[in-house]
């Protein structure tokens, strides 16, 4: 195998692992503040995807600038999602959030499929298929614009919670949840934040993933599966965790598919998962659990 | 055994249970094909809701891979059948097998590891889909364009073989889900079954008494596990096709947790009452879309992600113990359970 396709393989699976891991850091800051493991999340990405594909089609806005607009769509649903049916679930048992949450993971997939289908969609940009050239390496331009994209989305997202009062509080609340209250916090309103920024996180990497892969509904319980592995590999709740976690899926993957086969990709994702799990319970860059 | 399940219910409702079997083993002979395919229906989920609940209902332990077990029992049984001859009565043996030995597999690393709750969870979709990308690839087993079992004469009886009438399914799928409801009174009422409930309810507690915690659960991952193959024996021979994509999928695990939750977790009826509300239910929307010439695929699982939502926000405890209060059921009943 010559190394430039290796090299080739390598660089757009870290490249599409920071797309994963800006999905999975909204998972991560979800379960990192309100406790509960968001079991839509795959969802929540793909009718982002959705939400992309839409303004391409009707008005013909690039995936890059809709990112926008559908991010603070995502943020509103999940807000909403959280200051309605979850916050009166947070202090209930594990199995109630998640059942909660794979009904409305069910709700989201499915009204996909009535309204857009099974089959798959995409959106054919002028500059899909050009690529930047390296010396002997070939890097798709959109996947650069999206790595970048969202290597930008975490940068400001730790710029959030490291520099703003609202960010200082939400991890207040996650830190010490009685304290924040005595103090005079509004958890509940916190808590939908959370979830609001954890939803814009799924949104703007379903809007750059569209760049890279056709939306289909059937990808968001993958996508689900895929977010919590990269979790959990990275740490739960730990921010460069996610995103670790992310390139690594996304170098394991694209060797996968290159040394074994292609549809075979996400066995090597759940080997790292059972050997994590096994060795490494808190993840790579977790504190304990 | 009989003294198990009629000393959990209170006289009326012990003569609504006999009637409502004595219904159900008239059903074949009282009501048309169609109708008997939704009793199909309806008492396969009651039962693999029934092996689901030993696990999550009794011993607390959250499983959203339970298709990898009804896979393994379907496809060892007909792997064993198409290539060799071996009839499913005997295959059955070896799915179960493997199925158990899954389960001792993934309760090991979950237990020894201490992996638990949703991390628990997140294990067994794991190996769910390790199994069902696995099995796409295993060309022995028609891999992704599945596995056929040749389909007899419709007439001829041929129980060894499991190819028969409807019938004969019907009658079978009755038999396993009152096995399944007698065994699961049995357990509940065992030292086993006292373990699992204490160990649910309070793990540290349950340890001070001396229970051994790993034992406990690994018998209960064993247990659903071995009831769930059983139902994939069925499964395969029942629609004589196999696809990894369907069978091992994290939409099938998830229509076997359907019934339990929406019928009563941990209890005895919550299985029975949630398949017959559940099934019915989608034939209902089928019907009702059809008539209106609409084709709208995702429909059911629509609602069904509605319902478990408003199920576990308004009455986490499921239908059954809300119903059994509502109607007096529990009037005599001694607080266990049921």
């Amino acid at each position: 195998m010559p190394a430039s396709l290796v090299a080739n393989v390598v660089l757009s699976g870290v490249l599409t692992g920071l797309v994963y891991g800006l999905m999975a850091l909204g998972l991560s800051v979800i379960f990192g503040v309100v406790r509960v493991v968001n079991f839509a999340h795959g969802e929540m990405t793909v009718l982002a995807m959705y939400a992309t594909f839409v303004l391409f089609k009707a008005l013909g806005l690039d995936p890059l600038f809709s990112l926008v607009p559908v991010a603070l769509l995502l943020f509103a649903f999940g807000y909403a999602l959280q200051a309605s049916l979850i916050n009166p679930f947070v202090k209930r048992p594990e199995h109630e959030q998640f059942i909660l949450l794979a009904g409305v993971a069910l709700v989201i997939v499915n009204l996909l499929l009535m309204v857009f289908g099974p089959d798959a969609q995409h959106v054919d940009l002028a500059y899909a298929y050009d690529s930047f050239e390296l010396g002997p390496l070939l890097v798709d331009k959109v996947r650069v614009y999206a790595a970048a994209v969202a290597i930008a989305a975490t940068a400001a997202l730790f710029a959030f919670f490291r520099r703003t009062r609202t960010g200082t509080a939400i991890r207040a609340a996650a830190d010490n949840l009685v304290g924040a209250a005595v103090v005079g916090l509004d958890f509940k309103r916190l808590f939908a934040l959370t979830f609001g920024i954890g939803a814009a996180c799924a949104g703007i990497a379903g809007s750059l993933m569209i760049l890279l892969s056709d939306a289909t509904p059937a990808l968001a319980p993958d996508f689900t599966l895929l977010a919590f592995i990269i979790v959990i590999v990275g740490g739960l709740g730990s921010m460069p965790g996610a995103l670790l976690g992310g390139v690594l899926i996304g170098l394991s993957e694209a060797l996968a598919g290159l040394m074994i086969a292609p549809s075979m990709k996400s066995m090597l994702s759940f080997a790292l998962l059972v050997l994590v799990l096994v060795v490494r319970p808190q993840g790579l860059l977790g504190g304990k659990r | 055994m009989r003294r198990a399940l009629a000393a959990s219910l209170p006289r009326p409702a012990l003569y609504l249970a006999a009637a409502a079997l004595v219904l159900l083993l008239a059903a074949p002979f009282m009501v048309d094909r169609y109708t008997l395919s939704i009793l199909i229906l309806i008492l396969y989920a009651a039962y693999l809701g029934q092996a689901w609940n030993v696990m999550m209902g009794f011993a607390g332990l959250l499983s959203i891979g339970h298709a990898l077990y009804v896979g393994l029992g379907a496809y060892t049984a007909a792997a064993l059948f198409v290539h060799f001859g071996i009839p499913p009565l005997l295959g059955l043996f070896p799915g179960i097998a493997l199925a158990a030995a899954a389960g001792a597999l993934i309760g090991w690393l979950g237990f020894r590891f201490r992996i638990a709750g949703v991390y628990f969870a997140l294990l067994t979709i794991a190996f769910a889909e390790v199994a069902r990308i696995g099995f796409d690839h295993i060309d022995w087993l028609g891999g992704s364009g599945g596995l056929f079992i040749p389909v007899a004469a419709e007439k001829r009886l041929d129980l060894l073989d499991l190819r028969g009438g409807i019938e004969m399914y019907y009658y079978l799928i009755l038999a396993l889900a009152a096995a399944a409801l007698l065994l699961s009174a049995v357990l509940l009422r065992s030292r086993l079954g006292y373990y699992w409930l204490a160990l649910r309810e309070d793990e540290e507690a349950a340890r001070s008494l001396g229970i051994n915690l790993f034992r406990a659960r690994i018998a209960a991952v064993l247990i659903s596990a071995a009831m769930t193959a059983l139902a994939g024996t069925f499964n395969a021979f029942y629609n004589s096709n196999l696809f990894p994509e369907h069978i091992f999928s994290i939409g099938s695990s998830i229509d076997i947790i359907l019934a339990p939750i929406v019928g009563g977790l941990g209890t005895l009826m919550g299985p029975i009452v949630g398949a017959f509300i559940l099934a019915p239910l989608g034939e209902l929307l089928l019907s009702l879309t059809a008539a209106l010439g609409l084709d709208l695929p995702g429909l059911e699982l629509v609602i069904h992600g509605l319902l478990l939502v408003v199920i576990i926000r308004a009455l986490p405890g499921g239908l059954w113990p809300w119903l059994k209060h509502r109607f007096g059921f529990a009037a005599s009943a001694s607080g266990g359970p049921s």
